[in-house]
């Protein structure tokens, strides 16, 4: 235990984060690993988790009929995977696959979510780093979106 | 030719058709003489080879959207302003071939184009065509390349300047310093004088070349009197331009103000025809074609003036940069009044106001210009890029 | 007013630098389905064809036309010429056809290039998208050849998906030279086995390792995807005038004479193609200029 709160409290994603909410951020942790292609989880299924990946990769991907699996993310280590568990109804959307070994801590967010109910200064304290991300993920999905590198007709 | 200062250049004078003499001691020295010609009822640059083709009793009335010629009652030769010609149909013209190619063992042989190309002498530069001239040398000739179209010819020019003693209901060099009185890059400058005393040239020798010709013409030395009653004269036009130009931070200007309203209200009248374009004294664009034979044995390299309000003109990678008529109006007169400066340290305005002229609805870039004054930002600080 | 150029009276001849100087098509690589690179020797006799990394010449096609491409070879290989170039438009599209012996007009090499010179004891980015790995590649070479004089060198390039990666085999051994340089791919979208990342190129930059104050940036790609690089950049610090992105306009002369390639004040064939950030930024939010 001591060694994930010291590696959530280094993690940016939780800089000056009150001392109390930590704790109680650390008790809904665990460390957890994942073999090469092993699924992290599927779209459709309920989102109770989310990572903080240490080291590897993973990769979402879709489904699509016709072309079959379509990867459209890949994170890395220090990046945050899923927050399907902030946003009802709380299911993910995409599958998450690892493409190598990957470690990972991971968070118990419908545990996290209930705490978020009773303590709302504890919920804007996540909400407002998850924004961040989103965004940062939004502005990367438009560009991608442009599909920039595609030939004009 | 070079610019000898103004203190120390001689005046003579010559009786008006002494011009004609002038002309043909150039015809002897192999120059082709190109002056203003009244054809199709407009003054056109062609080949004079006499005074007599000259427009001799006519003038120009000149207005947005419009030119019309009448007669005077003087006699002048040089009676009027410019037309729709100006010199740059001589030193970059509209047609020229770069090149021809030839199918071979080797894929194709090329073959440059050794044109006959004449020595020119202009005849009857105004100064606001003086000046473009001037600016053209410095596109065409002052960086890391040199145009070798634009460099051949302007090589052995003879230019005979003509400084105006009126001014056109559409000219405003004065606002831009480019005339109407010629100061430099001329080998001759006449001034027009007409009254009782007779019809006669007071003529500045701008040039050894000059020199040499004067010597063989029959001329007396200008005293005080003359030199002052032709400066009176062509300030006299200074003073009456027909339209103005307030140049004061033009630049920063127009950079500030890519935002404009007023770039819209142009581009509803404009019709993007590129008249302005081909007029203008200064606008060089060009651009390059390649003209093959039906059974493909032969291929040729032409160059073409090109107009920045053509749809093609920014086209890259399945479309146009500059796709609507606001975007292409702003991109000519920034470039006109603005970036110019930047690139060549001048402005590309001479201010002879061909383009309000010829306009076929009247658009007018000193109006553009000043209401883009009036209702538009000036920072304080130097406008580094446009905004 | 007081013109710069003073109009000589020599009669002197001008070199005229509109002919174009005959290559000879040694070889034909298809990159990618839509994407080639010709190895071009010289038939006409002159002086050893030399460029700087971002250079580009003006390829004439008899009896078709002429379009500007970028130089992508090893500036220290004089004695082959390297263009890559995509199929995009008439002339390219006839261009493609062509085979090993076939002839080619070039002229050039026109342009200011990447200053990778004035680089040096500098971290290195390299960030390209798509085609735009090609101008970047000749600075690769150079910079590979005088490893020492550099910092820490990263590659990220992104592309549309894996069949779009442009000198695949090349980048294998790139990044298997872990010691010389980190090489990052990443796609915008993947099918099949791609195990690499997926994502714009952007994403990248966090995982690069490079001092901001002292690093210099070399970028280019479709200019949309430079504006956000060269945004993450400032994000991470980078200073602007150490931005340098290769722009692209119509280019009819490459000498600064036709007037096409306009953007603002600046001939993009001789003013550039490469700008740094700061110079162009203004340029690069504003709509039609």
């Amino acid at each position: 235990m001591e060694n994930l709160e010291k590696i959530l409290l280094g993690h940016p994603f939780f800089k000056n984060i009150e001392g109390d909410y930590l704790n109680l951020i650390v008790g809904c942790a665990s460390n957890v690993r994942f073999e090469q292609d092993e699924i992290i989880f599927r779209e459709g299924q309920e989102a109770d988790q989310f990572y903080i990946i240490r080291e590897g990769t993973v990769a979402l991907d879709l489904q699509d009929p016709g072309s079959g699996k379509i990867t459209i993310d890949t994170l890395t280590d220090g990046e945050i995977l899923g927050w399907s568990w902030l946003v009802p109804p709380y299911y993910w959307r995409f599958d998450a696959r690892a493409t190598k070994m990957t470690r990972a801590i991971s968070l118990d967010g419908k545990c996290l979510r209930n705490k978020c109910e009773n303590d709302h200064d504890l919920g804007y304290e996540l909400l407002k780093r998850f924004a961040l991300i989103i965004d940062q993920r939004l502005q990367a999905t438009r560009l991608q979106l442009l599909d920039v590198y595609g030939l004009r007709s | 030719m070079a610019n000898t200062k103004p203190e120390s250049r001689e005046r003579v004078i010559i009786k008006a058709d002494d011009l004609g003499k002038i002309l043909k001691i150039l015809k002897r020295k192999s120059y082709k003489t190109i002056g203003p010609t009244l054809q199709e009822k407009a003054i056109i640059y062609d080949e004079i080879r006499d005074v007599d083709d000259l427009p001799i009793g006519w003038t120009d009335k000149q207005e947005k959207g419009s030119y019309r010629l009448e007669r005077r009652t003087d006699g002048a030769y040089f009676g009027y302003n410019v037309g729709p010609h100006s010199w740059k149909k001589f030193l970059s013209p509209p047609e020229v071939r770069l090149w021809s190619a030839r199918k071979s063992e080797n894929g194709f042989d090329l073959h440059e184009d050794d044109h006959e190309i004449p020595n020119y002498a202009f005849i009857g530069v105004r100064s606001c065509d003086l000046h473009a001239i001037q600016t053209l040398d410095n596109v065409f000739l002052g960086g890391n390349y040199q145009d070798k179209i634009y460099g051949d010819r302007r090589q052995e020019n003879f230019i005979v300047a003509v400084n105006c003693t009126e001014a056109g209901g559409t000219c405003f060099c004065a606002s831009l310093g480019t005339g109407p009185k010629s100061d430099k890059g001329f080998d001759l400058a006449l001034t027009e004088i007409i009254n009782d005393e007779g019809h006669y040239f007071v003529v500045e020798i701008g040039s050894e070349k000059g020199s040499e010709i004067m010597d063989e013409v029959s001329t007396r030395k200008a005293g005080p009197e003359m030199i002052h009653m032709a400066d009176l004269r062509v300030e006299k036009a200074a003073k009456s331009m027909g339209r103005q130009l307030n140049t004061d931070r033009l630049r920063d200007l127009l950079f500030a103000n890519y935002q404009h309203p007023e770039w819209e209200e142009v581009a509803n009248r404009c019709l993007s025809c590129a008249n302005c374009t081909m007029v203008c004294p200064t606008c060089f664009c060009h651009t390059n074609e390649e003209v093959t034979d039906l059974d493909g044995n032969n291929a040729e390299r032409w160059r073409r003036w090109d107009s920045c309000f053509t749809l093609d003109f920014t086209y890259i990678h399945g479309g146009s940069v500059r796709k609507s008529t606001r975007s292409r109006y702003r991109q000519w007169m920034t470039h006109k009044l603005a970036s110019w400066h930047d690139q060549f340290g001048t402005s590309g305005c001479v201010g002879c106001g061909r383009c309000i002229t010829w306009c076929p609805v009247g658009i007018d870039i000193t109006e553009i210009a000043d209401t883009i004054r009036k209702s538009g930002e000036l920072p304080d600080k130097t406008v580094e890029q446009p905004q | 007013m007081d013109y710069e150029a003073d109009i000589m009276t020599k009669t002197e001849t001008i070199p005229d630098p509109m002919q174009p100087r005959r290559f000879r098509i040694n070889n034909v690589t298809w990159e990618t389905p839509e994407t080639f690179t010709h190895e071009l020797i010289p038939i006409d006799k002159g002086p050893t064809f030399t460029f700087e990394p971002g250079q580009f010449n003006m390829i004439y096609l008899y009896g078709v036309g002429e379009i500007p491409i970028s130089i992508s070879g090893d500036p220290e290989n004089s004695s082959r010429l390297f263009h890559t170039t995509r199929v995009v438009g008439s002339v390219t599209q006839r261009l493609q056809h062509l085979k090993p012996g076939d002839t080619l007009g070039i002229r050039g090499p026109y342009g200011k290039g990447w200053p990778v010179d004035e680089a040096t004891g500098k971290d290195i980015l390299i960030i390209a998208g798509g085609i735009g790995l090609a101008p970047l590649r000749p600075v690769i070479y150079r910079l590979l050849s005088h490893r020492e004089q550099y910092g820490h060198i990263t590659l990220l390039y992104g592309t549309r998906s894996p069949d779009k990666i442009l000198y695949y085999e090349q980048l294998k051994k790139w990044i298997s030279r872990f010691d010389m340089l980190d090489v990052k791919v990443t796609v915008d979208h993947a099918s099949g086995n791609w195990r690499g990342h997926v994502g714009v190129v952007t994403r990248l930059l966090s995982k690069a390792m490079f001092e901001p104050e002292n690093t210099a940036a070399f970028v280019c790609g479709p200019e949309i995807m430079m504006r956000f690089v060269a945004m993450d950049l400032k994000k991470h610090k980078v200073p602007e005038n150490q931005v340098y992105l290769s722009m692209e306009r119509n280019f009819k002369c490459g000498l600064g004479f036709c007037g096409h390639c306009q953007l603002g004040s600046y001939f993009i064939c001789k003013d550039g193609p490469v700008f740094t950030y700061d110079t162009i930024k203004s340029y690069l939010s504003l709509k039609e200029v």
